[in-house]
């Protein structure tokens, strides 16, 4: 049974109105304080690293914190805390690289049960596949330009 | 039949119920009336998915025991959750000598199976059959949703899916109890919206459809009832029922609930809207609804199990969202 166009207009406004509404500021609060907490353990892992290996230079320490921030959300994912995290920080945990680290390991995990192949590494990407697909077109297409400038 | 209801002369009894509450629905407010609450959500299986296969299989046994039954007593089986190709009770009646039918209404499923059995029952094509639904969390929220321990925010609109098994049989021989008197069947209603996790706004304009229908084809007023308990339309979607039907005449504010609002405890266990699921309904009737009947608190109740027909393949390709609910009218004579 479909109503008319005027009918579903009425309702869907009156949806609008009614349905209780996302919580803007308090959302936005919590993701700045989230994603500034992220991002200064990576820096307190930096400077850590700078302090301990004096010889390395500014890109492989970057390397390493990178490596070190995907590997904790790794394990923090496995443990089940990472989503914990994610649900109260929103946006604030899904910018900085843990978020990236996450959306490949949760279904990975989830996925787990299917096999290795067709399970585990076919829905590995499925989550951050779109961000694979378009970071990698970017680099492309600003590479191309790149060589021509 | 007249109009969308389906009258039983001679009125089906729902002679026993059984249930499984998940470690969450049994922290909640209803605990004291579930059979038997799981510690926790895998029950020793490889996966969730068999761990709703084993909720489905343990709560039709529960129901055998319970009544002292053994297969061969049964006609009939009708049943269904939400996995895809019902898997949950296609694969849990592997386990049963008793013929099956597998239903899909999605939540609403269980108001299907009562209203399919107890027709079954009143024209004597059958003595005595189970109905039963089962749904869980982590399964449903794979299938529709996202992984388990993906971080990100749960929408203020969405439901938990309730974990949780409920089921009953139908018996024509038995003479008292809690007795299934009318059923009114939905049609599938669309009014365009896409919001997967708005189901409360999805499922109300095919709630308030089979109401109206109710009321029309029984002559009944919803003052007849001492309950008119919907299926899971959540807190948002119940308050928004209650203002809209108003404007159809009628009104329901004095016993009026939902079994998604029931089945949790909204600011202690954070649930969001309430729960959902095909076993949400099944769940909440079969342990505290059928409780209170057969004490003689409430006499009678009408529940309208309420489903959203969606699937992830047509959220995707940009279709809205119908949804379907079936109204059946449970009373103490």
């Amino acid at each position: 049974m479909k109503p008319d166009k005027e009918e579903t207009k009425v309702y869907l406004e009156k949806v609008r109105e009614n349905m209780p509404k996302t919580r803007h500021i308090s959302t936005m609060i919590r993701a700045f304080i989230t994603g500034g907490i992220i991002c200064c353990i990576g820096q307190g892992i930096t400077d850590l690293l700078k302090f301990l290996l004096k010889n390395a230079d500014e890109t492989e320490i970057g390397g390493l914190t990178t490596i070190i921030m995907i590997a904790l959300t790794g394990i923090l994912t496995g443990f089940g805390i990472y989503d914990r995290i994610g649900n109260f920080g929103g946006a604030g945990s899904i910018v900085p690289i843990t978020g990236f680290a996450n959306s490949v390991v949760s279904p990975a995990i989830e996925h787990r049960r299917e096999g290795i192949v067709l399970g585990l590494c076919a829905n590995m990407f499925s989550i951050a596949g779109p961000v694979i697909v378009f970071g990698i077109s970017a680099s492309v297409i600003v590479g191309v330009i790149y060589l021509f400038i | 039949m007249k109009g969308q209801t389906i009258f039983f002369d001679k009125p089906v009894s729902v002679s026993q119920v059984a249930t499984i509450a998940g470690p969450k629905e049994g922290e909640g407010p209803l605990k004291d009336y579930f059979d038997y609450i799981l510690k926790d959500d895998i029950l020793k299986q490889k996966s969730y998915e068999h761990a709703e296969i084993e909720m489905q299989r343990r709560v039709i046994k529960q129901l055998l025991n319970k009544s002292c039954l053994n297969d061969g007593e049964i006609d009939l089986v009708f049943a269904g959750d939400l996995l895809d190709e019902i898997i949950g009770c296609n694969f849990a009646l592997r386990e049963f000598d008793i013929p099956f039918f597998g239903l899909y209404n999605a939540c609403a499923t269980f108001g299907e199976a009562l209203i399919l059995g107890a027709s079954m029952l009143q024209n004597e094509l059958a003595e005595r059959v189970i109905c039963s639904t089962t749904s869980h969390f982590a399964t449903a929220e794979r299938q529709y949703r996202f992984p388990l321990e993906l971080g990100n925010q749960r929408s203020p609109l969405a439901q938990w899916t309730v974990t949780g098994a409920g089921g009953c049989i139908l018996d024509k021989k038995e003479e008292r109890g809690v007795k299934i008197t009318a059923g009114t069947i939905g049609k599938v209603v669309d009014y365009g919206v896409n919001d997967a996790n708005d189901m409360g706004a999805v499922m109300l304009p095919a709630t308030l459809e089979t109401l109206d229908a109710h009321f029309r084809d029984t002559g009944r007023k919803p003052d007849y009832y001492d309950m008119i308990v919907t299926g899971d339309l959540g807190h948002a979607g119940g308050r928004l029922l209650l203002s809209m039907i108003k404007e159809k005449g009628y009104d329901l504010d004095e016993n009026y609930t939902d079994c998604g609002i029931l089945v949790y405890n909204r600011e202690a266990q954070g649930v969001g809207q309430g729960g959902s699921g095909a076993g949400c309904s099944s769940l909440v009737f079969c342990s505290y609804l059928y409780k209170l009947m057969q004490r003689g608190l409430k006499r009678k109740i009408l529940l309208i199990p309420t489903g959203a027909l969606l699937s992830k393949t047509s959220s995707l390709q940009g279709e809205t969202i119908p949804a379907i609910a079936h109204a059946v009218s449970l009373e103490v004579l």
